[in-house]
């Protein structure tokens, strides 16, 4: 994550996250993988290669393209204490099946008084940049993370990959695991610089609901998540030779969402963006920037925020690319707010 | 276990059914009919006793929408009769009969619908969201959506080689979702041991059958998935015991899952409050009940009479009414708890 390497072996996210699935299934029976493609494929975007070698076609399942029923197969098996990883394999596809993730994943242990548990993941590939239109580029978390029930965490790297799939995986809540075929570090797709990087060998966990502070700064907080989160850092680290100090905090998990982190970073800094590659409206974006409003912290500028705008993602990269929220967009907020 | 695979099928009634059950099943079928009709006419009574002036669905110890099954205890008895102790049920918004059929604890339940601390979902689910995790029971408001976490319960006994199965339970205008297709497909794939029951009761709310659904009956779409499927004629109890007892037990084999269509009966309207202007038979619908049917069927085969009729009639009213006077006894939630039981730390 920083400029100088630390030393240790290093991974793609993609195997990072495969990694930490396979040491729990190692450790306990009841996990199992499945989805669209997550067999002999390894899933099309890496998150189960080599797991059906190791664990074969009882563990490591390929379902049909049938999203409701499979989806609902993970959420009966875990109220029967199975603990079911699933895949969503685009979370656009969320429009064929959201009945089952957000009437039933996310409500049974609420609407059961606590006295039934949903100890499942949810995997699912977010976010464009590669011209694959408007239905298989979103992010949408903030829709998961509008709708109550479900835990949502949204790795940036490697190590956070594998140590939020860990405590994903542990949790006795849903959790639903948002990662951006960007960070995965695929060999066919234009690899983010962070998108390879140190990963612990053994046990790793990331408690979900913790943000991290991964460039410290003093004159304005960037808050984002995911592959904003790299872009983020590009810009810090050039606007640093231009003396603007820019402290970035990526939030790792939006439910729960670590306002404390929030609220601290920009209370010393007194500056806030807010970079988000979901829709602008009605969002991520806001909900930052209202928990900032609300504790009625004294800001030196008005808060900006960087996200997509409130239009389906166009085809054409020239298009796609003015609306992502790029290096352009972020440097021209930051300098923005820094007046 | 009563099944007629491999019993010489004798003529058939005029019911359908090929030959006598045992006496002491019969009057199981009875006594679950009965009780899971004696709770229906109570929440009935409870329901209406203050929703006045007029009717305001909102108002009284018992607020909401409320989906009486009245009429369908046919379907949930001749199924339920055949579980065992770690067998599922995913039913649908129509849910109570089959939650008795299959042992959910029914203080528990009434105290959930009236809303109480001490109710199945402590007062958060209500009626139509009822989870019994000792009776592995669970309904769902959403139609045909119950069918899929019912895959998962059946997945998760075939691992863990339990003999157990699961019965997903709908009505037959949800036979026209995708869940339902989606679910039949993937658990004849994988060969899970599922029982998917339709209860055509004729009426999804207003609409007919004969106006939503291309085919007459949903058991022929059983072959489109290459499962066996069957439908029960005229409400009868005794077929549809019969029928899911043989269905039940080639899952139990690991023969995969299968279905059964039973026309039933709902006596009353889609919700309480509907005033069923839609329905033109309504006058005669009380006729078409089973209950009496089967009660006069018993009496005439012997296995009836009217002091047992009454017995049993006693034992399920003194059982129904203890479990409402619990509920009603029980303490409400606490407001300043009303978003507790989101997630797992809160519990």
């Amino acid at each position: 994550m920083t400029t100088t390497a630390p030393s240790g072996r290093r991974l793609n996210t993609s195997k990072a996250m495969a990694e930490a699935i396979a040491q729990e299934m190692r450790a306990n029976p009841e996990v199992f993988y499945m989805g669209e493609d997550v067999g002999s494929y390894g899933g099309i975007f890496g998150s189960t290669g080599g797991l059906l070698e190791e664990f074969g076609p009882e563990r490591i399942i390929d379902t049909p393209i049938s999203e409701t029923a499979f989806i609902g197969l993970g959420i009966g098996a875990a109220t029967e204490g199975m603990r079911p990883i699933v895949e969503l394999m685009f979370v656009d596809f969320m429009g064929v099946c959201l009945d089952q993730i957000y009437n039933h994943m996310a409500k049974i242990h609420f609407e059961s008084g606590g006295n039934v548990k949903v100890p499942m993941v949810l995997t699912t590939a977010v976010g464009g940049g590669y011209s694959d239109g408007a239905q298989h580029s979103q992010c949408l978390w903030g829709t998961f993370a509008h709708l109550p029930g479900m835990k949502i965490v949204v790795p940036s790297n490697p190590a956070d990959a594998k140590g939020l799939m860990t405590a994903a995986i542990r949790d006795d809540n849903p959790v639903v695991y948002m990662f951006h075929k960007g960070v995965m570090g695929l060999p066919w797709m234009a690899k983010n610089a962070r998108s390879i990087g140190v990963v612990p060998e053994g046990e790793h966990v990331v408690p979900i609901g913790k943000a991290a502070i991964v460039k410290q700064g003093s004159d304005v907080t960037v808050v984002t998540l995911s592959l904003s989160v790299h872009h983020a850092l590009d810009v810090a680290e050039q606007l640093e030779g231009e003396g603007i100090s820019v402290e970035v905090l990526d939030l790792r998990s939006l439910v729960p969402l670590d306002r404390e982190a929030i609220l601290e970073s920009v209370g010393r800094t007194g500056r806030l963006v807010v970079v988000d590659e979901d829709y602008q409206s009605f969002g991520l974006s806001g909900e930052v920037i209202a928990t900032v409003a609300e504790r009625g912290l004294a800001l030196k500028a008005a808060p900006s925020r960087v996200a997509m705008p409130d239009a389906p993602i166009p085809y054409a990269q020239v298009l796609e690319y003015a609306v992502l929220p790029r290096h352009e967009r972020i440097e021209a907020a930051i300098r923005e707010v820094m007046g | 276990m009563t099944t007629v695979t491999d019993a010489p099928v004798p003529e058939p009634t005029e019911t359908g059914v090929g030959h006598q059950l045992a006496d002491e099943v019969r009057l199981d079928l009875y006594r679950t009919m009965v009780l899971a009709r004696t709770y229906e006419l109570a929440i009935l009574r409870e329901y209406h006793a203050d929703k006045g002036p007029g009717f305001d669905i909102g108002k009284g110890l018992i607020p909401g929408e409320m989906h009486l099954a009245a009429g369908q205890e046919p379907v949930a008895a001749g199924v339920c009769a055949h579980l065992v102790p770690g067998d599922a049920v995913t039913a649908t918004h129509r849910p109570h009969h089959f939650a008795i059929a299959h042992g959910v604890d029914l203080d528990k339940m009434t105290a959930e619908i009236f809303g109480r601390e001490t109710g199945l979902g402590r007062g958060r689910g209500g009626h139509m969201h009822l989870f019994d995790p000792d009776a592995h029971f669970s309904c769902s408001g959403i139609i045909a959506e119950g069918y899929p976490p019912a895959l998962g319960q059946a997945f998760a006994f075939k691992r863990r080689g339990s003999g157990n199965i699961a019965v997903a339970v709908t009505g037959e205008g949800a036979a026209n979702q995708g869940a339902f297709h989606e679910s039949l497909n993937l658990a004849a794939v994988w060969k899970l041991p599922v029982l998917f029951v339709v209860e055509d009761n004729e009426w999804g709310i207003s609409v007919p059958r004969t106006a939503s659904t291309a085919v007459p009956s949903n058991a022929d779409r059983a072959a489109g998935y290459g499962i066996p499927g069957h439908r029960v004629e005229d409400n009868d109890v005794d077929a549809v015991y019969e029928k899911a007892g043989e269905f039940i037990e080639r899952a139990r084999r690991g023969e995969g899952p299968a279905l059964l269509e039973v026309a039933t009966l709902r006596l009353f309207g889609h919700f309480e409050g509907d005033a069923q202007g839609y329905r033109p038979e309504l006058v005669d619908v009380p006729k078409l009940d089973a209950i009496p049917r089967y009660e006069s069927r018993l009496i005439e085969a012997g296995v009836l009479d009217d002091a047992l009729r009454q017995e049993i009639a006693e034992a399920a009213s003194e059982r129904v009414e203890a479990a409402i006077t619990f509920a009603k006894d029980s303490p409400l939630p606490s407001a300043d708890e009303a978003t507790k039981y989101v997630f797992t730390e809160e519990a």
